[in-house]
């Protein structure tokens, strides 16, 4: 693969490039070492500030740390597979079958994906409680059963809640992936004698393969990493997680060297995973968008359609038509578990929510604000992030493509100690405002939306912008004029994508909140330990509702060349 | 009842050891202000700021009506309510001193050593409401005028009537040990509520560790807030609720939810609950309006009738038809106990109950 340096470009017009990067090259070391190092500094030092291991010591002698451990450990696992399990063939079947209702699986898993893990995990309180949830109730009526049929508050119901919020990460990338595969390939394969399945593993799987490792990777640092789900469904079941050990360790009075150090097993593991991804994937180029393609032919599948279908909202039953039911239910209920019937049905909850809960409008302000702003912020940073890395513009991409990835190998908890740590102290005192809050979700959203950028550059050849550049074009007109129209379809799902990550995100938002930096996620949060459970209702679906209404106008906002040839192929 | 009949005044007067008294024979004790009504004085600079931020770990709708009852009465005056568990408020207020944030105007703790410790750092403003000074015990008021009591309740014991018949019923905390409450029982967390804090503090006192013990040993539905057990109780997720807020059961009870009070027979923790405005209080004047409006003896009667707590003010009166706190056998408040036992409890807790 060759690639045309800096130094090879025209010298006619000034390229301001350089400059610019190395801005962005600053800014990413402060956003992401100042509060990286300073959990290290906390992780290997007492009280004093004084060198030591003691707190690792600690960590690894006391059973209070190991099980929490091993069980994270466990839920990641079978997470991540879970979620590879059901999110590759609905991946599958949506990109390259003629199955019916493709596009609303596909919005269904959207949904999915914008439901914030903490509020499912609500909603399956409201379904599976083992003797309140409605599904339980519904099984005794049918059966006379006394034992309950789910039991959510338990590890099997940890890991069902947490694959339902997870998989659609999965999915995102394998259906892109397929989505982005050149069907001459296939064609070609079926051409020279390739049957269905011969062309399945020797041209598609290798090509989705990334994605799915990606996918399995992200799915397990999720998993990893959530704070919502286990402190909402493992605490009443009397156990922890790391992220909620940890977050129990900032309790009155914070101990936040130990906090730091269970961070580092956390970290650890991460960059294996990151490497092990490395090698499994090998140093292939899986660039597939160069010049003029045709669109994959859909794989007829006959009767088959129907069963495809079924299966696909048989899944989706879990993430979205229960939970949403379940919800919907309890905000129109006098009693959350209650089926609401005609009779029964009441605003009070609505009423209370818009009405009396005094942190209300606020939160919504706040969330909005910083989702937008995050979105932005984080889409144009991961641009510029995975446009360097891919395009190897600077002698320091590796390093910014490391920084941009390092992150998601810190818990959004610990993160959120990270941060407060960096910014309550003089040159930035920025603890109490909306910026802290900011550099949080930028932080924290940042892996998942360079990755995805990254793939979206990794598929476009950079043979095109290096056609532009031969004609005369500086970098920053051959990105406008050339690349910027093929990633607008990636952009715009990035800027969704942080924004919705933002509207899910908790776990660094319950460190760094104040009374007047208060989003929705922490109320509905506060909410749920003094068990008001049809106010979250309410304010879940509000969330819901803004959610949907911003990212749908967003998709039909015309950026970068507006709506022209967002896809070669399709142009 | 064998016990001697009881005034109400006297049994608050003689089950709470309350911080007051002992707390503050410090050498160094300055004199209260002077006490001060609601002049139109007051209200107009309150009016200016427009203003209140009250934390406060009173169940949701009871805060949030009582708030709606302040903007109601004072019209342009707004009140946000920062509502979470008192030992979390506890912990976000020391964040935010530390870094400089002073975004709290007054505070209402469910954990009466807290104020201990905000005495001692010199965070709370001296402020006397007149209702204080006349109508509230000496025992329920700090000497210094930086607080007093708004608010005593029960961490009790209950059971859910669709589930439990009433001779079934646990009587005791003893009974909550019987195998048969296995995986039937609902409790708030000592590390997130100061009701719960306080409630473990009074039954570890009187019952010992053993107890907590066995109890964390019948696998225990662990949820955070004392508000939140009544809840689960009324839902049927739990038969029994092992403590938590009795004043949310009564409530319960009163709107026609399937749940009964138990008061145990070794006695019902009692938890009483100071607000406090901070010297630092952004919008001060909101806030001693607050404080002042708090106290007097309407808004303590609006309170009691409307919340089922009581109040130590003496004028008022217990609504009709409900159990009076003299006829139930209390348990002893210490807040000093509280606040030298705060760390034991949680850690032992925690290893108890693993969570």
């Amino acid at each position: 693969m060759t690639t045309i340096t800096a130094t090879d470009t025209p010298k006619r017009r000034i390229d301001f490039t350089r400059p610019v990067l190395w801005l962005f090259a600053a800014f990413m070391i402060v956003l992401i070492v100042l509060p990286l190092s300073w959990l290290v500094v906390f992780a290997f030092t007492d009280k004093a500030r004084r060198p030591t291991l003691q707190n690792f010591v600690t960590l690894f002698t006391d059973p209070a740390f190991l099980d929490p451990l091993m069980t994270t450990a466990i839920i990641a696992t079978t997470s991540a597979t879970i979620c590879c399990l059901v999110a590759a063939p609905i991946g599958w079947l949506v990109s390259r079958t003629d199955m019916p209702g493709r596009q609303i699986i596909r919005a269904l898993v959207t949904a999915s994906f914008v439901t914030p893990p903490f509020l499912g995990a609500v909603a399956w309180e409201l379904l599976a409680a083992p003797n309140s949830g409605m599904l339980n109730q519904l099984y005794r009526y049918l059966t006379g059963a006394e034992d309950p049929l789910f039991d959510i508050y338990s590890l099997t119901g940890l890991i069902f809640v947490i694959s339902c919020y997870t998989f659609p990460f999965v999915f995102v990338l394998v259906a892109n992936a397929l989505d982005n595969m050149p069907g001459e390939l296939e064609d070609a394969s079926a051409i020279l004698g390739g049957k269905a399945w011969t062309t399945a593993r020797r041209v598609t799987i290798p090509l989705a393969l990334p994605a799915l490792v990606a996918g399995a990777l992200i799915a397990f640092l999720q998993a990893m990493t959530l704070f919502g789900s286990p402190a909402i469904l493992a605490l009443p079941a009397g156990f922890h997680t790391m992220t909620t050990k940890i977050w129990s360790l900032f309790q009155y009075p914070p101990k936040l060297e130990l906090a730091a150090a269970a961070a580092v097993p956390l970290l650890l593991l991460t960059i294996l995973l990151l490497q092990g991804q490395k090698f499994l994937l090998g140093r292939r180029g899986f660039s597939v968008v160069g010049g003029k393609y045709g669109a994959p032919r859909p794989i007829e599948m006959g009767v088959w359609r129907w069963a495809a279908l079924a299966f696909c909202l048989l899944v989706l039953l879990n993430p979205v038509f229960l939970p949403y039911f379940a919800l919907l239910n309890a905000a129109f209920s006098p009693n959350a578990t209650t089926l609401v019937t005609p009779s029964t049905a009441t605003l009070h909850n609505i009423v209370f929510v818009f009405t009396e809960l005094s942190s209300t409008q606020l939160a919504l302000r706040n969330t909005v604000i910083l989702g937008a702003s995050t979105a932005t912020v984080g889409t144009i940073l991961a641009l510029v992030v995975a446009y360097v890395t891919t395009r190897r513009v600077i002698a320091t991409h590796r390093l910014l493509g490391f920084l941009a990835t390092a992150p998601v190998a810190v818990p959004g908890i610990v993160l959120g100690v990270g941060l407060f740590l960096s910014y309550t102290r003089p040159p930035f005192v920025l603890y109490g405002t909306l910026w802290i809050l900011l550099l949080a979700f930028l932080t924290i959203n940042l892996p998942s939306a360079y990755q995805q950028l990254q793939a979206a550059f990794a598929t476009i050849h950079p043979e095109l912008e290096d056609a532009s550049r031969i004609l005369g074009a500086t970098r920053l007109q051959a990105l406008r004029q050339i690349t910027a129209p093929l990633l607008r379809t990636g952009v715009i799902a990035t800027w969704c994508f942080i924004f919705i990550g933002v509207m899910r995100e908790l776990s660094a938002a319950i460190v760094l909140f104040t009374s007047q930096t208060k989003v929705l996620s922490v109320l509905i949060y506060d909410l749920n330990e003094s068990g008001d459970l049809a106010a979250i209702a309410v304010l879940g679906i509000a969330m819901l509702v803004i959610t949907f209404t911003v990212v749908l106008a967003v998709n039909r906002i015309p950026m970068f060349g507006g709506g022209a040839g967002a896809r070669l192929r399709n142009s | 009842m064998r016990r001697r009949k009881l005034s109400r005044r006297d049994i608050l007067q003689g089950a709470a050891t309350l911080t007051a008294g002992s707390v503050f024979a410090t050498p160094l004790r300055a004199q209260a202000p002077e006490p001060i009504a609601v002049t139109s004085a007051l209200v107009e600079a309150a009016k200016k700021e427009g203003k209140l931020i009250f934390y406060s770990s009173m169940d949701l709708p009871v805060g949030e009506k009582l708030g709606k009852a302040f903007e109601a009465a004072f019209p342009g005056i707004t009140i946000q309510i920062e509502r979470s568990g008192s030992e979390r408020l506890f912990q976000r207020i020391d964040q935010e001193f530390a870094s400089n944030i002073r975004a709290a105007d007054i505070v209402n703790s469910s954990d009466a050593s807290h104020f201990i410790s905000w005495k001692k750092n010199g965070w709370l403003m001296p402020f006397v409401p007149e209702d204080v000074a006349k109508h509230f015990p000496e025992n329920y008021r700090d000497p210094d005028g930086l607080f007093a009591t708004s608010r005593v309740w029960l961490s009790s014991i209950a059971y859910n009537t669709n589930l439990v018949k009433p001779e079934d019923a646990p009587k005791s905390f003893a009974d909550l040990l019987d195998p048969k409450w296995a995986g039937k029982m609902v409790k708030g967390h000592p590390a997130y509520s100061g009701t719960i804090m306080t409630a473990t503090f009074q039954m570890v006192r009187e019952l010992g560790w053993e107890y907590m013990e066995k109890l964390a040993k019948q696998r225990v539905m662990q949820v955070q807030s004392s508000t939140d057990p009544p809840k689960k109780l009324s839902l049927g997720e739990r038969a029994v609720m092992a403590d938590g807020n009795e004043y949310g059961i009564v409530l319960l009870k009163e709107a026609g939810q399937p749940v009964e009070p138990v008061y145990p027979t070794e006695g019902t923790p009692t938890i009483s609950g100071p607000t406090g405005i901070f010297k630092t209080a952004p919008h001060p004047n909101a806030a001693k309006l607050f404080q002042a409006w708090l106290h007097t003896r309407e808004t303590q009667q609006f309170f009691v009738d409307f919340t089922a707590q009581y109040s130590v003010h003496a004028q008022v009166q217990s609504k009709p038809g409900r159990r009076k706190i003299s006829d139930i056998k209390l348990m002893k408040e210490d807040a000093e106990g509280v606040e030298k036992m705060t760390e034991e409890i949680k850690t032992r807790y925690a290893r108890l109950f693993r969570v």
